[in-house]
């Protein structure tokens, strides 16, 4: 059995299970405590200082993410001492941060630029010394990496290590020097990266983001749709962000019942496929067809309406059906279309043309 | 699957992955599986002939050889009985055929199996210790068990495994086959088979052909119909004269391409219904865009059976239209005139305006998914089917309390070797498959450009012994011929493969596995050996 304690927050007495952290206890209660190393999914480590409480007849203010609840414990989310921690912990992160929230992609869906919007604070005069490093630094094809906006909060590290299980990032040298590194400060390919985008989807600000997005749209500018992987039978769940009718991007939905957050590199980034210049833009038949004339292998390809187009192939299947019997015609449904898809494809082949011949990849 | 992705990770304490590249294929739940062993120390035997990723995270890898799935299931069955670790009360009170299935496999003795499987008699006994004394254990499998001539059996002896063990109707247990593409499970659900309509109702039962006569309002053939593996090749031999094909590629994804084109060429009439001006186009008389995901709306229901919305985020490019617009016009367009009359029946029309009314129709007429709808689906309702109804909250896990069928059968199974094994002329094994970055044909990935960034070419896998012996030095490109083609591409070096076997993928027309690959099929399910052929290996 686990003990139950009660622990007042902000005034207010609520009960909770030993060993709970604060933050956990405050978020049930509906207490805001602001975070940014901490993720729901990933193992608290309390190192950004960001969720600070402070706790009664503890000296120091304590990370509320890793800290747990006792009996007849006093917290304080929001008193004078913990704002002023904050705003500090913000100057400091800032001070080491580009200015560039103007053309960075992130911009609106940083939580970084949310902190310092709720609790005011802004480069302070004496930090922002320009580029550390080279942005865009891998060559990666889809995690665009930009360490000058890397706050050190290690969410990238424990999600390659906790969700995709593949331990490409890393920390490495010291005290300023400090530096996240894939593998032995190699490119991620050759740290095996898989590509899946878990660390750019837990990457709270613009340090990791998803490179085919760069420059195409941000948060703001973005319509959400929520739809199913078309790869694999796993059926992730993911939004689809368009902008101008056209995709820009995938994004991970939280609540996804299948994945969660994770994604593989299919289903996050190979999605342009639906805008590629191949694509078929109008039916086409072959000219014999429009002459009325016999079978001409390999004949010439000629666009046409649809009305066209369909009144040809329907003439011709319904020809061959009241013809040779409708044993003499095959349909192939497809295991990429949607269910009621390929139920009107069974019921075509069966109700329209009067046969079981209908059959799809499963058995390829 | 009889269980969920969810409650494998999540509470079994072994698991069997058998003829599955699991990160590769399946890669979010590759991931989940890589978590329950970091998380929770699941216990996870790898049975494969290649070197896979998972055997990273595996306390087991079984290299056995390519084609004796069999044998292998055998000699672990007959270790658990030789141990007495079968579950003695779930075979009486749930199963029938023991007897018979025992007789057989005693003769799998382990030293028997060990001869034919390459797998040494201690790590035999190691697995079947594993599988056997860590409950629940869960099978989950993929295309290296039934793309095989011996596919069904191979799946019948997994079950016998699993109720050999009691390992059925349990979280964390059951059988567990992962569907490859996103709606294979629905393509299968809709009836889009040969021999049943939506939901398994088989199309030679009277009591379905009724119900869907007069549904339809015309007669329904009781005769079961051509599968693709029949149908493409029927075109040669003048049996089909015209195939409707949506969103497929015969030509990369059938086995021995080179027979495949022949077949659609000799086709009187094809009609394809595609996004892209695929290698099957050359054979179409008439082509009709259809669009991708991301343009319509509609349902995909998920290798463990769940039913999930896709929802249209953006409208259909250029003339495109929706691919079940496209096949309710042509439906009317040819009932419009000719012999066949539709008369009556409450689902006889082809008038619709979104998806959902076709969900509607399948629901009524689909005992499995007849609760389901899009309405409930938009309000957040995870549906696994079976859902019986409106308020019926569907079936997360199969075969609890009592299978299907009343008791599960055990199949006595014996070993069919593979139909083409290496010879003298033709001394090297090729095992096909897919890669991460790549899916099937290729025909969408290759139009992705990152993901060709990163895997821009054909590579065909070669053992590093092969590789010496060739005088290959590991950026050379190969020829791999077999009885029915030849292709050239890289070779990549690697000890993913044993040595003796080749692996190639059917991503890129230019090197596609499919020219070599043998056209042997199932007796049953129809499948092709794709798994097994062989081949000759040289430098070019
Ligand atoms: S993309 Fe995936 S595998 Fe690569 S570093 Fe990020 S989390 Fe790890
Ligand atoms: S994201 Fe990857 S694992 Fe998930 S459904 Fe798509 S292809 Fe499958």
């Amino acid at each position: 059995m686990t003990k139950i304690v009660n622990v007042t927050i902000d005034g207010q007495t609520v009960q909770a299970e030993e060993g709970q952290t604060i933050l956990e206890v405050a978020q049930a209660a509906n207490i805001h405590i602001p975070t940014l190393c901490y993720h729901r999914d990933l193992t608290p480590t309390g190192n950004c200082r960001i969720c600070v409480v402070e706790v009664e007849k503890q000296r120091f203010l304590q990370a509320s993410c890793v800290f747990p609840v006792m009996e007849g414990m006093v917290v304080h989310t929001d008193s004078e001492r913990v704002i002023k921690s904050r705003r500090k912990t913000l100057e400091l992160m800032l001070a080491n941060h580009p200015q560039d929230c103007l053309v960075c992609d992130s911009s609106g869906s940083c939580d970084l630029q949310d902190l310092a919007y709720e609790y005011q604070v802004s480069v302070p005069a004496w930090g922002a010394k320009g580029a550390r490093y080279e942005a865009d630094s891998d060559p990666n094809p889809f995690v665009r990496v930009d360490f000058n906006k890397c706050i050190l909060c290690r969410r990238c590290v424990l999600a390659c290590n906790e969700i995709q299980c593949r331990d490409v990032w890393g920390v490495a040298y010291r005290g300023f020097d400090e530096q996240i590194v894939a593998g032995a400060d190699v490119v991620m390919l050759d740290a095996r990266c898989e590509s899946c985008g878990q660390c750019a989807a837990y990457c709270p600000t613009g340090a990791l983001s998803d490179k085919m997005s760069h420059g195409l749209g941000r948060a703001h500018q973005v319509t959400k749709v929520t739809t199913t992987c078309s790869y694999c039978g796993v059926g992730c769940q993911f939004d689809l962000n368009v902008k101008d009718g056209r995709i820009i991007g995938v994004t991970s939905n939280p609540d996804a019942p299948v994945n969660g957050m994770a994604l593989c590199v299919k289903g996050r980034y190979g999605y342009d496929y639906v805008h590629h210049p191949d694509r078929l833009a109008r039916p086409q038949v072959r000219q014999y067809l429009l002459d009325g004339r016999p079978k001409v292998k390999g004949d010439q390809w000629v666009e046409v309406d649809w009305e066209t187009a369909l009144e040809i192939a329907a003439v011709k299947l319904r020809e061959i059906r009241d013809v040779h019997g409708p044993d003499t015609i095959g349909v192939l449904t497809s295991a990429k279309c949607t269910n009621e898809e390929n139920y009107l494809m069974q019921k075509f082949a069966r109700q329209v043309i009067g046969t079981n011949n209908v059959d799809h990849c499963a058995r390829l | 699957m009889t269980n969920s992705m969810a409650d494998i990770a999540g509470q079994a304490a072994a698991m069997l992955v058998i003829g599955s590249n699991t990160t590769e294929q399946h890669p979010v739940f590759g991931t989940m599986i890589r978590r329950a062993v970091r998380t929770r120390g699941v216990k996870v035997v790898v049975a494969d002939p290649r070197k896979i990723d998972l055997v990273e995270f595996a306390v087991l890898h079984l290299q056995h050889q390519p084609g004796t799935d069999v044998p292998l299931i055998n000699g672990l069955m007959n270790i658990i009985l030789e141990k007495g670790w079968e579950d003695q009360a779930f075979i009486a009170e749930r199963t029938e055929g023991f007897v018979e299935f025992k007789a057989v496999v005693e003769q799998y003795t382990p030293e028997r199996v060990a001869e034919i499987t390459g797998v040494p008699v201690e790590q035999l006994y190691q697995a079947a210790e594993i599988l056997a004394t860590n409950k629940p254990m869960a099978v989950m499998w993929a295309m290296g068990i039934t793309q095989h001539i011996v596919g069904v059996n191979n799946v019948m002896d997994l079950a016998n495994l699993q109720m050999l063990l009691g390992n059925m109707g349990v979280p964390g247990g059951g059988v567990n086959p992962l569907r490859g593409q996103n709606n294979v499970q629905g393509a299968c659900d809709m009836g889009g088979l040969p021999n049943v309509y939506p939901g398994y109702q088989a199309v030679t039962g009277e009591e379905a052909r009724q119900k869907f006569e007069a549904a339809w309002g015309a007669p329904m053939s009781a005769k079961v119909g051509l599968t693709v593996t029949e149908m493409i090749p029927g075109a040669a031999d003048d049996k089909v004269k015209a195939l409707y094909i949506l969103g497929e590629n015969p030509v990369m994804s059938d086995p021995h391409a080179a027979h495949t084109r022949h077949c659609l060429e000799a086709c009187e009439f094809v009609l394809l219904q595609d996004l892209f001006p695929t290698e099957t186009l050359a054979y179409a008389d008439v082509i009709l865009p259809g669009v991708s995901f991301a343009e319509k709306s509609g349902t995909f229901t998920n290798t463990e059976r769940r039913v999930q919305m896709v929802h249209q985020a953006i409208e259909p490019l250029g003339e495109a239209r929706q691919d079940w617009r496209i096949t309710a016009e042509l439906a009317q367009q040819i009932l419009k005139e000719g012999d066949r009359q539709v008369t009556g029946g409450a689902y006889a029309g082809w008038q619709y305006d979104h998806p959902a009314q076709i969900m509607a129709e399948i629901a009524a007429l689909t005992p499995s998914y007849s609760g389901v709808s899009h309405e409930r689906l938009d309000r957040g309702a995870q549906l696994q089917w079976p859902v019986k109804g409106a308020d019926h909250p569907g079936t997360p896990i199969l075969h609890v309390g009592q299978f299907a069928r009343g008791k599960g059968k055990f199949m006595p199974i014996e070993h069919v070797p593979p139909a083409e094994l290496p010879d003298e002329e033709y001394p090297m094994l090729l095992n096909t498959g897919r890669v991460l970055y790549h899916w099937h044909g290729g025909e969408m990935t290759r139009r992705a450009r990152g993901l060709m960034e990163i895997y821009g070419q054909a590579l065909v896998e070669v053992n590093p012994d092969d590789a010496d012996r060739m005088g290959l030095n590991g950026h050379q490109r190969v020829r791999v011929t077999s009885r029915r083609g030849s292709i050239e591409a890289e070779a990549l070096v690697t000890d993913r493969v044993p040595p003796g076997t080749v692996f190639a993928n059917f991503h890129f027309p230019e090197a596609s596995a499919n020219e070599l690959t043998i056209a042997a099929l199932d007796p049953v399910a129809k499948i092709p050996e794709y798994k097994i052929c062989a081949v000759k290996v040289e430098p070019v």
